[in-house]
Order: structure tokens, then C-alpha cells, then sequence
């Protein structure tokens, strides 16, 4: 399946990532690829398969409502790029 | 005006729990920003979400008390946008398999019986806060992970008032349930509203705005009433409305369109691989439900019944969960007939007094057998009404008895015929007009006269046998 350049515009988008005219070119392909790769899938019987939501055969793994400890601030706020006493800060979101 | 308002609503609440939705972090609020966040809240690389089980439960229980069916299946999914608030870059959530679906609650608006549709209940976790500035924002993701039930009505709400009725009713039911705060004002409830306008003779649905930021279920009824007049007006005069949303302004009443530079939203939800799916046993939702307690449209419905109380008394008795269990004890062990001489004092005095001060009934230091003992000297007229409200002031503030309050203040009502007839005397002596004019024919004139002797009682004197007397005299 051919990936078109706006269907990889609009993923890049999504992603919040920019992609140059030569990475555009490397990760269409790649994603042909892939696509492809997963559509090998269509042509295995399922007839006698169930339909599941998770690979492991589990469920209902709960906790105790119980609250521990958290990270100190120092170490939440070590990484980081910009911060300010104890916030995290980012560029302007709304106008 | 032959336009009819389509409304549903969504409320996301924050669920009664010590620790988050998926991790141990506190959910306590309003402590210092960014002290409880560890690597899951905070979506660090390779750390696992694990599920709370009491906001899993609560999340059970609410869809049990909206009359939902309960999932004997459910799962999470992850919801993928990207805003500062959302350190993930997704939200848990769920898409197509919701804890609760198709439920109702029955509401009552106008005097008319509603029924209102709940399309689903669903948990998912709360985003970080945002403090916005000139030219940046602040993140504190404290509230991050906070577990949060979604409950999303069918469009079947058909005014502002009814609207407000639903919001109304829901909170009562959720804090019955002991689920949640439902404190508008620290966030932990928060409502958003779909409306649209079609002609009455129209079933197809007309274009819908949502509506955000309103931080009460007023501003919810104002945002709503002034949206359904702007669309009844753009449509009367030949325009078109897009869909869009808008934000309400508490200050200026108007809603305004946001402004956002996206498209819409693609949220490419697919299911959270971290998280194992869930099998809701049929023996554990029957445990849940029996843990329900009455709730509120029942306990009113009873109160009518078992107490022959009005619809509008048993309803400000029983909104609040806390109110409704005073109220009954003073119903119950109140030995008079017409109970209304003791709902008359829960829901004025008693319960302004409880509003202003923010606080409950319980929290007003009358127990229920002080009030009763109050009402029953009222109706013995040891004490007139006047002097009673007097009485119930101290006992609110001070926490003692009726009659030693009574006793200390000289409070007791003067009924016996020799003790008023001084009184009586002394006010024919000073009024020899209003004597004459009663004579005359003028019953004001005896109105006078018994207001006359009670200033001279200091307000002590039984007006009726004041009256009597007077009458005898003159």
C-alpha cells in the first residue's frame, strides 16, 4: 500500500513532529513497509478465534486504594528544560 | 419562539479516593505544586499502570445508582492528543466498552416528571493544571491521574431549568453515594453542555455548540438559556450556525466562540496495551449494589408518605444526604401530630442558619431532641414564636438547653390572666383614643392595644390571651 503525502503530512502532524523532504521520503517507505508486513494478518484464518483487547490471558489486576510516596520536587522537576520554583514551564498555549 | 432546546450534558467528577486512578500518588488538594507526581503519573518511560479498585468500584456503583447496565466486560483505551496538561501525550480512558451504559435518572422539573437518559459512565484520569500568563504557561501535574468518571446524558434535557434540575439531582445522588466531593469550586465536578435548537415539528437534531467554563449550576442555566436565545436568534434571522465551542463569561453573560488553532480533534484511540481488560462478576456488582443506600428520590418519596410532608419540604430536607438523616431523627421522635410544626423550623431558621454558616444541620450544635423539646414549648405557648427564634439563636450558638436558655433569659410566655393585668391596665390608661375607636366598631384599634400591652410584657405576653382579656375589658 502506497502511503500518499498527505496521509504522511497529516501522521507527522499528529506526532507533533517535522519531517524534511528527504525524511518524508525514507518514512513513507518504511511505512509501506510495515502496512504491508501487518497485512499479512488478513490472510490467516480466524474463524475459530476469539476477539481479544489484550495479549495476555489476565485480568482484573487491581491495587489497594492506598497512597505512598511520590517523587521528591527536586527530582520530578530535575529534567525538566524549562522550570520555575515548583512549575513546569512551557510556551504559551492558549491566545 | 416555536423552537425547542436539545441539551445534553456531560459531567466529569472527580472520584473520593486517597491515591490516584493509576498509581499511589495522593489525591489531597491544594498542596504544593508538583509534590505528588512519581514516574507513572508523570508518564516516565517504562513505568505500568495499576488500577485502583475502590475508583473502580465507585465507578460501579454510580452506574448502578443511574440505573445502568453494568459491563460484565470492560477495558481501557488510550486517548492521544497533545497538550502540556497530558504528560503521556494520552489519556486512559475508555472508548467503546464503558463500566456503564444506558441508564436514567428521573428528575422533576416544573412540577413535571422527567426522565433523563444516560448514554454511558466511564473512568478515565484527570489532566494536569495549567496556570496561564502572558508569555508562558505553568504545569502542575498534582492532579494528573486523578481518577474521573465521565457520565454523559442522551439529548433528551429540553431547557435551561431542566438542565439545572439534572445537575441538581445527580450531585444529591453522587454525594448519597459517597463517591465524590462534588466541589465545583476545587474542581472536583465539572460540567459541559451540548445545545441545539430545532422546530417543534423537526425530529432531526439542528447544529450543536458546546459550551465549557461554567463553574456553577447557575452558570450552567445562564450559559445554557443564552446560547438556545442566540441560536433561536441567528436562525429567525436567515442565518446558519457552525458547529463550534464556545466558552461561557461568568461576568459578561455571554458565551464567545474559543479560539483554537486546530482541526478537529483525531484522537486515534486504541486499546491500552498496559492495562489488562476486566470481568465484572455478576455476584460482585449484586454486592455493590445492596451497598447503595436510599437515595434521594426515594428518601423524598418516603418523607411524603410516612410523614405526609409537602414535595417541596421533602425535597430541601432530603438534597442534602447529611440533612435528610437530622431531619428524620427530629421527625421521628417528634411526638406531635402535624409534623409541620417541626419541618417548619428545619427548613427556615434551622437551615438558613446551617447555609450561612456553610456547615450542615448536624454541624449546628442543636441536637435533634433540643430542637424538639423548643417546638413542643411553642406549641404549649410556655414560649411565644417571637421569643422561640430568640431562643433557638442561643442554642445555636452556644449548644445548651432550650429550657435553661428559657430560664436564664426570663423567655417564658406569660399566659395566666393576673400577671397580664397590669399590663393590660396600664396600656387602656395610656390609649383612650384607641379605647373609644375600639368602641366604635374599629378592630384595628384592639390590634393596637395588644401590640401596646406586649411592649410592656417585653414581648413575654401570650398575644391571643392578651386579645381575649383586652375584648373582656373594653
Amino acid at each position: 500500500m502506497q502511503i500518499k503525502e498527505d496521509t504522511l503530512n497529516y501522521l507527522a502532524h499528529l506526532g507533533r513532529i517535522e519531517l524534511e523532504a528527504q525524511e518524508s521520503k525514507i518514512l513513507s517507505g518504511q511505512l509501506k513497509d510495515i502496512l504491508d508486513f501487518i497485512d499479512q494478518l488478513k490472510k490467516v484464518d480466524i474463524k475459530d478465534v476469539s476477539a481479544t483487547s489484550h495479549i495476555l490471558s489476565i485480568s482484573n489486576v487491581l491495587r489497594d486504594d492506598l497512597s505512598g510516596e511520590s517523587l521528591t520536587r527536586e527530582d520530578a522537576l530535575k529534567n525538566a528544560p524549562v522550570k520555575e520554583g515548583n512549575f513546569f514551564v512551557v510556551p504559551k498555549v492558549i491566545e | 419562539m416555536n423552537y425547542q432546546p436539545v441539551i445534553g450534558l456531560e459531567v466529569h467528577l472527580h472520584l473520593k479516593t486517597k491515591s490516584k486512578a493509576f498509581c499511589g500518588c495522593s489525591t489531597e488538594f491544594g498542596k504544593e505544586p508538583n509534590s505528588q507526581v512519581c514516574p507513572v503519573c508523570l508518564g516516565f518511560p517504562g513505568s505500568l499502570p495499576v488500577l485502583n479498585q475502590t475508583a473502580f468500584f465507585y465507578a460501579v456503583k454510580t452506574g448502578l445508582a443511574l440505573n445502568c447496565s453494568i459491563a460484565e466486560f470492560t477495558k481501557f483505551d488510550r486517548k492521544n492528543y497533545y497538550y502540556p496538561d497530558l504528560p503521556k501525550n494520552y489519556q486512559i480512558s475508555q472508548y467503546d466498552m464503558p463500566i456503564a451504559s444506558e441508564g436514567f435518572l428521573d428528575i422533576e422539573s416544573e412540577g413535571k416528571p422527567k426522565r433523563v437518559g444516560i448514554i454511558r459512565v466511564h473512568l478515565e484520569e484527570d489532566a494536569g493544571k495549567l496556570i496561564h500568563r502572558d508569555d508562558s504557561s505553568c504545569v502542575d501535574f498534582n492532579r494528573a491521574g486523578i481518577p474521573l468518571l465521565e457520565i454523559v446524558t442522551k439529548p433528551e434535557i429540553n431547557s435551561p431549568l431542566e438542565a439545572y434540575e439534572y445537575l441538581t439531582l445527580l450531585k444529591s445522588t453522587l454525594e448519597y453515594l459517597d463517591v465524590s466531593d462534588c466541589d465545583m469550586e476545587k474542581g472536583s465536578l465539572r460540567c459541559d453542555a451540548n445545545v441545539s435548537v430545532r422546530k417543534k415539528s423537526e425530529t432531526t437534531l439542528g447544529t450543536k455548540t458546546e459550551l465549557k467554563n461554567m463553574n456553577s449550576f447557575k452558570g450552567v442555566r445562564d450559559a445554557l438559556a443564552y446560547e438556545i436565545d442566540r441560536q433561536i436568534e441567528v436562525l429567525g434571522s436567515g442565518g446558519k450556525l457552525i458547529q463550534e465551542t464556545r466558552l461561557w463569561d461568568p461576568q459578561k453573560l455571554k458565551t464567545h466562540p474559543m479560539r483554537s488553532k486546530e482541526e478537529a480533534m483525531d484522537y486515534r484511540y486504541f486499546p491500552e496495551p498496559d492495562l489488562p481488560p476486566f470481568v465484572i462478576a455478576k455476584d460482585k456488582c449484586a454486592q455493590i449494589k445492596r451497598e447503595i443506600p436510599e437515595l434521594p428520590r426515594q428518601k423524598v418519596l418516603r418523607f411524603m408518605k410516612e410523614y405526609n410532608l409537602s414535595a417541596y419540604d421533602a425535597r430541601v430536607l432530603a438534597s442534602s444526604k447529611s440533612n435528610a438523616l437530622y431531619a428524620e431523627e427530629c421527625l421521628v421522635n417528634y411526638s406531635g401530630k402535624d409534623k409541620k410544626q417541626i419541618v417548619n423550623w428545619l427548613t427556615g431558621a434551622l437551615l438558613s442558619q446551617a447555609r450561612s454558616r456553610n456547615c450542615p444541620l448536624s454541624g449546628l450544635k442543636v441536637t435533634p431532641s433540643d430542637l424538639i423539646k423548643l417546638v413542643g414549648f411553642v406549641e404549649k405557648q410556655q414560649v411565644s414564636a417571637l421569643s422561640a427564634k430568640t431562643v433557638l439563636a442561643q442554642m445555636i450558638s452556644t449548644g445548651r438547653a432550650p429550657e435553661e436558655i428559657i430560664k436564664e433569659k426570663n423567655l417564658s410566655q406569660i399566659c395566666d390572666e393576673s400577671s397580664l393585668e397590669a399590663f393590660i391596665e396600664e396600656a387602656i390608661k395610656e390609649n383612650p383614643k384607641s379605647v373609644k375607636d375600639y368602641q366604635q366598631g374599629k378592630q384595628n384599634a384592639l390590634m393596637f392595644l395588644v401590640g401596646q400591652t406586649m411592649k410592656k410584657s417585653k414581648g413575654k405576653a401570650n398575644p391571643k390571651v392578651v386579645q381575649e382579656l383586652l375584648k373582656r375589658r373594653i
